[in-house]
């Protein structure tokens, strides 16, 4: 039995990453919103120089993180962190003041100018209480990215969110881990 | 939500249901994955798509869908869907049309057809390389077997994607194969070849199971001149070597292996003619063996690393490591892709690929390799088609011919690679039925305009297709189609993958939206075959025929309606290696080639005299490649890989997959410079052949000298006839390779410049 709360957490695996967009696609296709919105996005980031390049293909949505900015500082109370850890935003609340997202390092929340309202990952909750996977999970063709308790990911030495390119993770304390190639790595 | 049940033949699953149904549909493209998709269809609309969900494992893991699949709910809403038949009224290729109804549609293309007959006969009428359905039910199919019941019509031999692999293999080995992909993990070095499985989804698995080799410790080594997302994820070592001077790069990492005795003479001796002297075989006079060509002996130029380096723009180094690695790493795989072969070299990279599997031992055993070519292993579900009957026509043209077989078809000879005697008669009337070869995905594209424009050449043109696409523009009749989530179909991996899909019937189609059996069996009526082309079947009624058949033949394929129901029948992934019965015992399981041994030195190529034909994997320069010097007017060379976010052209309209990834040109940071092109400039990119704009992506990615440009964007031509999106073929040639009459369309050199004033935006 877990007595503490545990924090849920997606851990990616970047170096199986093929920056296939399947999870942008399959998690666009899930959610229905404005066709401008991306709520998972693979984001490039290339070092060195010809021809010797590292490119680190990073997917990523809401980090659900530990300390979530938008819900602290939202005027209309429409983010909530569930027990499990994930932040969830309730567009019926929203009044689409967009301060959200000035204030996610990480662009997870965006505006839809379609509805009027702040879209965000919602780490498909309903399905993952249903027993199911979240889109990108049981889209991705190299299965790269899973959910886990966040716990069993801080101390894995090849884990980290500490990634060049990446905003530092103390801001927000984002609940994500990733494997990089050990050249992105910041820490 | 529920499952879809076992309903009745021809109908379509309950299209106005209130519920939430759910049902294996079919995506159908051109594409070497055949992907496990799932429509959630909801008072008769597609509501979303969902992948594979039966219990993943390394022992059987899903087949899951890409990016394409995924998104194909918008389809159904995309607005500028071809709903009716539309007759052209101006010029060829000016994109004005009227409505006509279906009546006279068909009345257009009966009394065409029966013209096209009367005055030129059967081998006038061309039923154009189609890719756009990859299912059973394609209109190609039907097409073929009504002309068939008509007399014929002209054929054609290969395809616009591997023509040299499939026509040089049976030279070299007898026959094209390959390993199945569960073996990688058996490799401790994998050499990828123009092979970029992350953007082409070679098999819906491959990703996967290149992933998990990877995992198991292997090492990955990508040549190519782009790093590619397989190069970029996968690899531990890029080359870029320059694009045509793949047989150059083979040909110098086998002088390494020969000089320093590193290549498995005992495999050569036993399996292969022609390595070196004393395995040529008989009437051929001395130095002609490969060994010979790459120590020099006979031209007196050694193929030494020094000869390769300007030629291949990889260091002397790069290639002695490479070399050396390959021959002592045992097992390891080389794999090629089908873009070296696409070249105007294409037959060379395949034979000096075979050779270095060989001399390295790896051909035909556990976690080697053949080194060819991917594609076409021939262990598959013994699955038919729709049968099309005896094309009594003789006459074949190669593929990429077909432009000139509408100039020039009875003056056409073997010469260019014309089989099965002279064309009875040019191309006078061509079905284009879910293609975009007629213009698009075709060569020289502004050439191709010329010859469909002139109407004294062919006099008509039927497309059937989704969209106005490029090539539908130049149609005299142009027929708005089914989509596959649209009738019932079945559909089988490229690859050799032992399963079935089974496409179900989720929506309606538009009224007017009709599959191309419907109007075909309209048109085959009033030419008097209407039963002899039916048979009095109806498309679910061909299914099951089909299945039937292939029961007999495997009688584990489940029934018809139980197939239906369940979407997907599937047996176990296998390990399969090519070639291993002929590697394991030579003397019962000899090579089907003239020796019965794999053909390093071919007699028959011998025999033609014909340097650009050369006996031996000889490395020739080919004109725009990478031998021609930088100083010239075109000093960029151009390559065309296949984007991730269509599949050849289709797609090409969808706003998701565009954002994904936008169409753009790669070009190196010092090649932008010089040119002061910043990264998002729109540029010119031309050639004696045409003009396209662009945006520029500057970027390590590639090496310098060479351009990007993926394949498959839509021509959009602006008043000069430039192309505003950026397709490739108005930048491409026509010219073929020398044996397999091929498609030579990464083969090309440019120049770029920066837009200027507004230009081309």
């Amino acid at each position: 039995m877990v007595t503490e709360r545990r924090q849920i957490a997606f851990a990616v695996d970047v170096t199986r990453c093929i920056n296939c967009k399947t999870c942008e696609i399959a998690c666009q296709d899930a959610h229905r919103h404005g066709s401008r919105v991306r709520l998972r996005r693979v984001r490039t980031f290339e070092q060195g120089e010809f021809p010797a390049l590292i490119v680190s293909n990073i997917s990523m949505s809401c980090n659900h993180c530990e300390d979530p900015v938008c819900a602290k500082h939202c005027p209309a109370q429409a983010y909530t962190k569930r027990e499990d850890g994930i932040v969830l935003h309730d567009e019926t609340r929203c009044i689409g003041c967009r301060y959200c997202t000035w204030l996610c390092p990480y662009g997870a929340p965006q505006f839809d100018a379609e509805s009027g309202c702040i879209r965000k990952c919602d780490l498909c909750a309903e399905e993952l209480d249903r027993g199911g996977d979240p889109a990108c999970i049981s889209a991705c063709p190299t299965r790269a990215i899973e959910v886990r308790w966040l716990d069993e990911l801080r101390d894995a030495p090849e884990l980290t969110m500490n990634i060049r390119n990446l905003p530092a993770p103390e801001v927000t304390k984002p609940a994500s881990r990733y494997r990089v190639r050990k050249e992105a790595r910041n820490d | 939500m529920r499952s879809i049940p076992g309903v009745a033949a021809s109908e379509s699953l309950a299209p106005e249901s209130s519920e939430t149904t759910v049902a294996t549909v079919l995506c159908n493209n051109d594409c070497g994955g055949r992907c496990h998709l799932k429509a959630h269809v909801k008072d008769g609309k597609v509501l979303r798509i969902s992948t594979d969900d039966a219990p993943d494992s390394p022992q059987r893991p899903q087949l899951r869908g890409c990016l394409k699949g995924r998104s194909l709910a918008r389809f159904f809403a995309n607005p500028n869907r071809l709903t009716y038949p539309l007759k052209r009224t101006g010029k060829r290729g000016e994109g004005k049309f009227r409505r006509i109804s279906w009546d006279e549609a068909i009345n257009m293309i009966a009394d065409n057809l029966k013209r096209t007959l009367d005055e030129w006969g059967p081998g006038a009428v061309y039923v154009q390389y189609a890719t756009g359905q990859e299912g059973v039910l394609n209109g190609s199919a039907w097409a073929r077997r009504m002309m068939n019941l008509l007399g014929g019509h002209l054929g054609y031999y290969g395809s616009y994607s591997s023509a040299c692999l499939s026509y040089t293999a049976p030279f070299i080995t007898g026959y094209r194969d390959t390993n199945s992909y569960q073996t990688l993990v058996h490799s401790k070095l994998i050499i990828l070849n123009g092979f970029n499985p992350a953007e082409t989804i070679f098999e819906t698995n491959s990703n996967y199971y290149l992933a998990q080799a990877k995992q198991a410790g292997a090492k990955v080594v990508v040549i190519d001149p782009r790093l590619s997302e397989t190069a970029a994820t996968f690899a531990d070592e890029w080359i870029p070597l320059k694009p045509t001077s793949d047989a150059a790069l083979f040909a110098a990492m086998a002088h390494v292996m020969i000089t320093e005795q590193l290549h498995d003479q005992e495999f050569l001796d036993r399996y292969c003619l022609g390595f070196d002297e004393e395995h040529l075989p008989a009437g051929v006079p001395r130095g002609e063996s490969f060994r010979s060509y790459i120590l020099g002996d006979a031209d007196g130029i050694a193929k030494t690393p020094e000869w390769a380096a300007p030629i291949t723009g990889v260091e002397t180094e790069t290639i002695r490591r490479l070399a050396r690695e390959y021959a002592t790493t045992k097992p390891a795989q080389l794999i090629q892709g089908l873009g070296p072969q696409r070249h105007a070299s294409g037959e060379l990279s395949v034979r000096a690929g075979i050779t270095l599997a060989c001399m390295t031992g790896n051909l035909g055993k556990a976690g080697g390799g053949w080194g060819g070519g991917e594609g076409a292993r021939k262990v598959g579900l013994p699955v038919g088609g729709i049968p099309t009957g005896k094309n009594k026509v003789q006459a074949s043209i190669p593929v990429f011919l077909w432009t000139d077989a509408i100039i020039r078809g009875t003056k056409m000879t073997e010469a260019d690679g014309v089989i099965g005697g002279s064309l009875p008669s040019n191309i006078k009337f061509i079905f284009n039925l879910a293609s975009n070869t007629l213009l698009n995905q075709h060569a020289d594209i502004n050439r191709t305009a010329k010859v469909l424009a002139d109407e004294s050449l062919c006099s008509f043109l039927v497309v059937s297709d989704h969209f106005m696409t490029p090539s539908a523009r130049f149609a005299d009749l142009v027929l708005p189609g089914d989509h596959s989530f649209e009738r019932n179909d079945i559909g089988l991996p490229w690859t050799g993958e032992r399963y079935i899909l089974f496409g179900n019937k989720v929506v309606e189609p538009p009224p007017e939206c009709k599959n191309e059996y419907w109007w075909l069996s309209r048109v085959a009526e009033k030419l008097g075959i209407g039963h002899e082309f039916t048979e009095g079947r109806s498309c679910d009624e061909w299914l099951q025929q089909i299945v039937t058949d292939a029961r007999t033949e495997e009688p584990s394929i489940p029934e018809f309606d139980t197939l239906r129901k369940n979407g997907l029948y599937r047996q176990d992934p296998q390990e399969y290696t090519a070639f291993a019965k002929e590697i394991a015992d030579p003397e019962a399981n000899p090579f089907p080639t003239l020796s019965g041994k794999i053909e390093i030195f071919s007699k028959a190529l011998y025999d033609r005299h014909d340097p650009q034909i050369p006996a031996i994997p000889r490395y020739t320069a080919v004109p725009e490649g990478a031998e021609e010097s930088a100083e010239e007017r075109y000093p960029l060379q151009c390559i065309g890989p296949h984007s991730k976010t269509r599949t050849h052209s289709i797609y090409d309209q969808d706003e998701w997959l565009e954002t994904a990834e936008p169409h753009a040109m790669s070009i190196h940071p010092e090649d932008a410079r010089v040119r002061k092109v910043h990264d998002g400039d729109r540029v010119k990119v031309f050639n004696e052949r045409g003009t396209l704009f662009i945006h520029a992506r500057v970027t390590n990615r590639v090496r310098p000298g060479v351009v990007v440009i993926p394949e498959g964007a839509w021509y959009t031509p602006d008043a000069d006839g430039a192309c505003l999106r950026g397709c490739i073929n108005v930048l491409t040639s026509q010219s073929a390779t020398p044996l397999a009459h091929g498609s030579t369309q990464h083969t090309l050199r440019v120049q770029v410049n920066k837009a200027r004033g507004g230009r081309g935006d």
